[in-house]
C-alpha cells in the first residue's frame, strides 16, 4: 500500500508575463514507511510538491492520494482534519506561533486534537528533550535562535505520531551535529513507527542519510535513486 | 471545549501583544461605555424629575372620570357613581394608594385681589403620599378631615392675594344648576412646591365641605390610584378598568398628560439612539484594531490553518479576542459609570443653568438615575454590535490561504 501517490500533477504560477511550471506532469508514489528525500536546485518545485501532498495547495490538474484517499477533491475543513490527524509539518519559512512558548507550540496540534493536558505536557517535554531543547520549553520563539526554532517545529511535527511527516528544509539553520541528531530521530521514528517521511533539502549530509533520493528540476522528476543505507 | 480553551488562550495572549494598542482600545471602550451610562443616567434623572413633577400635578397614575370631564372639567361632569360606592370598590380591589376628589375651577378672593384656581375637595387621610404637598414644607397646618372648614393654598398665591394664614378668603364656583356657590374659608395652611405654578394654581379644601357648598351630595369628579412606578401602570390600569363599565373613563397618566407620556417615549428612544451613536464611534476603532491585528498575523493564522486548525476556529479566535476586549472595556466602563454617578446621587445643583428650564418642568436639582435597564441596554448594545462588527475581520482571517501565508519569505 502506498502512503502517498501523486498522478500527473501540474501547477503553473504566473510571474509577470511568464508562466512558471512549478509542477510539470509529475507523478510519484511513496510506500508506507517510506523515507524520501526531495532535492533540487532552488525553485525546482519541492515546496510546491510538499504543499500539494499536505493539502495546503491544490494542483491545477492531477490526483493526489494519501492512504488510498483522494485528497485534492476534499473541502477545506476535511483537509484541515486530514492534516491535523495524519500529517506532521515542518515548514520552510515560518513555523511557530509567536505568542506561544516552545512547549505550547509543540502542544498546539495535540491541543487542537483534544489530547488531555497532562498527556500533552508529558509528550511535549519528552520530544523537546529528544531534539535537544530541554530547559528551553518556556521560551517564546522570539527568544530562540533560528536553529532552536527549527527544532521546536520538528518536535511539533513528530510529537503526535502522524503517519506522514512532510519536512521542508528541516535542517536549514542547524549545525551538523544537531542536524545529524535530527536525522537520527527521523530514522528512528521511520524504523520503529513506520512513519513515512518526505523531506525536501539542499543538504548533502541529509541526502546521504536517506534511502530514496528523488531529484527534481523545473517541476519534473529527473532522477529517482534507491540508496543503500549509509 | 478544548478548542475553546486554546482559542481563549491565543486570544488573550494576542491581546497583550500590542500593549499600547490594547490599552488605547480599552480606554476608548471604557470611556464610551461610561459616557453611555453616565449621560443616560443624567437624562433619565431629568426626565424622571419632569415626569414626577408632572404627575404630581395630576396627581395619580391612573384616574377615573366622567367621560366628558377631561374636555370640560365642570361640576356637571361628575362620576355617576356615589362616592361611598366608588370608595368601597377601590378598597375592595385592594389598591394601596387611592383617593377620590372633587376637582372644580374656582375663584379665590381676598380683600385685596382675586385669582382663578383649581379647587380640590379631598379626604386628607387618603391623600398621604399622593399630592405634591410636602407636609414638612407647610406653614400652618394641612386639612384634617373631609369636613374641615379651612383652606390650604400655595405661598405664591398667598403673596398675590396679599393674604396669610389665619385670614379669610372667599371661594366662588358654580353649582350644577349654574348658580354661583360661594363661601368664606379661613386659610389654615400655606404650601410650598417645586413648581411655582403649582403654588399659584391649586387650592385644597375638605371633600365634604366642598360637596356641601356645591350641593352635589355624595358625588366626586375623580378617583385616582397611585402605583409604585410611573413607568409601569398597565397592571393598575387593567385592574381599575375591570371595576367599571363605560359610564366612566379610566385613563393612565400617559393619556391624561399626553405631553409627558410622549416625552417618556421620546426619551427612551433617545437613550437608545445615544447609546448606538457612541457605539458607532467606538466601532470604527474596534474594527480598525481587529483588521490591523488580523493583517499583522497573516502568517501565523496561515500556520494554524496549515497545522489543521479549522477556519471556523480561526474565526472564533478573532471573535473571542474582540469579545475579551469588549468585556474588559465594559467592566471598566461600568465601574467608572457607577463610581461617578454614586457620589452624585444626592443631586447635582444645576440652578445656574436651570433658570430657563423650570418652565419645561425641570427642577433646579438634578438627580442622576442609574437604572438597571439602561446599564443592561448599554452593555448589550456594545456586546451585540461589537460581535457583529468583529465578524468581518474574523471572517477575512478565516479565509486566509495557508500556503500563501506560510511560503511567503520576508
Ligand atoms: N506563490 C507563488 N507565486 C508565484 N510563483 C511561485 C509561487 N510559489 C512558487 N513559485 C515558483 O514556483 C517555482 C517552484 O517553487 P518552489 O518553492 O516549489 O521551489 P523549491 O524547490 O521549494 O525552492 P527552494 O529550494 O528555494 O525552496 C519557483 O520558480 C517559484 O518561483
Ligand atoms: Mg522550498
Amino acid at each position: 500500500m502506498s502512503a502517498v501517490r501523486c498522478i500527473d500533477l501540474c501547477k503553473t504560477y504566473r510571474q509577470g508575463d511568464e508562466d512558471i511550471k512549478a509542477l510539470d506532469h509529475l507523478s510519484i508514489e511513496i510506500d508506507n514507511g517510506g523515507f524520501v528525500c526531495l532535492s533540487s536546485p532552488s525553485g525546482g518545485g519541492k515546496t510546491t510538491l510538499l504543499n500539494a501532498i499536505g493539502g495546503l495547495d491544490k494542483p491545477d490538474s492531477g490526483e493526489i492520494w494519501i492512504d488510498e484517499q483522494r485528497i485534492d477533491i476534499l473541502s477545506k475543513g476535511e483537509l484541515a482534519e486530514l492534516r491535523l490527524r495524519k500529517i506532521g509539518f515542518v515548514f520552510q519559512a515560518y513555523n511557530l506561533i509567536p505568542v506561544l512558548t516552545a512547549r505550547e507550540n509543540v502542544e498546539f496540534v495535540m491541543q487542537v486534537q483534544g489530547v488531555a493536558a497532562s498527556e500533552r505536557r508529558e509528550k511535549a517535554l519528552a520530544v523537546l528533550d529528544e531534539v535537544g531543547l530541554a530547559g528551553l520549553e518556556d521560551r517564546r520563539p522570539s527568544e530562540m535562535s533560528g536553529g532552536q526554532q527549527q527544532r521546536v517545529a520538528v518536535a511539533r511535527a513528530v510529537v503526535s505520531r502522524p503517519t506522514l511527516i512532510l519536512a521542508d528544509e528541516p535542517t536549514a539553520n542547524l549545525d551538523s551535529k544537531t542536524s545529524d541528531g535530527l536525522m537520527d530521530l527521523f530514522a528512528e521514528l521511520n524504523e520503529n513507527h513506520s512513519t513515512t517521511f518526505v523531506i525536501a533539502t539542499h543538504d548533502q549530509r541529509v541526502m546521504a542519510h536517506i534511502p530514496r533520493l528523488v531529484k527534481m528540476l523545473d517541476g519534473r522528476i529527473v532522477d529517482d535513486i534507491q540508496q543503500t543505507a549509509a | 471545549m478544548n478548542t475553546l480553551r486554546v482559542l481563549a488562550m491565543l486570544a488573550w495572549r494576542n491581546l497583550w501583544r500590542n500593549h499600547r494598542r490594547t490599552f488605547i482600545m480599552l480606554a476608548a471602550i471604557s470611556v464610551g461605555v461610561w459616557a453611555m451610562i453616565f449621560m443616560t443616567a443624567l437624562t433619565q434623572g431629568m426626565v424622571n424629575d419632569m415626569i414626577e413633577d408632572g404627575i404630581s400635578a395630576l396627581p395619580g397614575h391612573v384616574q377615573v372620570h366622567h367621560p366628558d370631564y377631561r374636555d370640560d372639567p365642570n361640576i356637571t361632569n361628575l362620576i355617576p357613581i356615589p362616592d361611598s360606592e366608588l370608595s368601597a370598590r377601590l378598597e375592595a380591589a385592594g389598591f394601596d394608594r387611592w383617593a377620590t376628589r372633587i376637582k372644580v375651577p374656582a375663584v379665590i378672593t381676598s380683600e385685596r385681589d382675586s385669582r382663578g384656581v383649581m379647587l380640590l375637595g379631598i379626604d386628607p387621610s387618603r391623600e398621604q403620599g399622593l399630592t405634591f404637598i410636602d407636609e414638612s414644607d407647610l406653614d400652618g397646618r394641612f386639612l384634617e378631615s373631609i369636613e374641615d372648614g379651612g383652606i390650604v393654598i400655595g405661598r405664591e398665591l398667598a403673596d398675590t392675594l396679599e393674604t396669610e394664614v389665619g385670614k379669610r378668603v372667599v371661594v366662588m364656583s358654580q353649582n350644577p344648576d349654574n348658580d354661583i356657590a360661594d363661601r368664606g374659608f379661613r386659610i389654615v395652611g400655606l404650601f410650598g412646591a417645586d413648581m411655582p405654578q403649582y403654588e399659584e394654581g391649586f387650592a385644597f379644601v375638605g371633600k365634604q365641605t366642598l360637596q356641601r357648598l356645591l350641593g352635589v351630595g355624595d358625588f366626586v369628579s375623580e378617583a385616582v390610584v397611585m402605583g409604585d412606578d410611573y413607568r409601569d401602570v398597565t397592571a393598575d390600569y387593567e385592574r381599575l378598568q375591570a371595576l367599571f363599565d363605560d359610564s366612566v373613563v379610566v385613563q393612565p397618566w400617559t393619556e391624561l398628560d399626553t405631553y409627558l407620556g410622549t416625552m417618556l417615549e421620546v426619551m427612551d428612544g433617545f437613550v437608545l439612539i445615544w447609546v448606538i451613536v457612541i457605539f458607532l464611534a467606538l466601532s470604527f476603532g474596534l474594527v480598525n484594531t481587529l483588521v490591523m491585528a488580523v493583517f499583522e498575523r497573516v502568517r501565523e493564522i496561515g500556520l494554524m490553518l496549515a497545522l489543521g486548525m479549522r477556519p471556523s476556529s480561526i474565526l472564533g479566535q478573532i471573535i473571542v479576542e474582540s469579545m475579551l476586549l469588549l468585556v474588559i472595556g465594559l467592566a471598566i466602563g461600568n465601574v467608572l459609570a457607577w463610581a461617578s454617578i454614586e457620589p452624585l446621587k444626592g443631586g447635582i445643583d444645576i440652578s445656574i443653568v436651570a433658570e430657563g428650564m423650570e418652565m419645561m418642568g425641570a427642577a433646579a436639582v438634578l438627580y442622576p438615575q442609574l437604572r438597571m435597564e439602561d446599564v443592561v441596554l448599554a452593555n448589550v448594545v456594545v456586546l451585540v454590535l461589537g460581535f457583529l462588527a468583529s465578524l468581518s475581520p474574523a471572517w477575512r482571517a478565516s479565509r486566509y490561504q495557508p500556503v500563501e501565508a506560510i511560503t511567503k519569505v520576508d
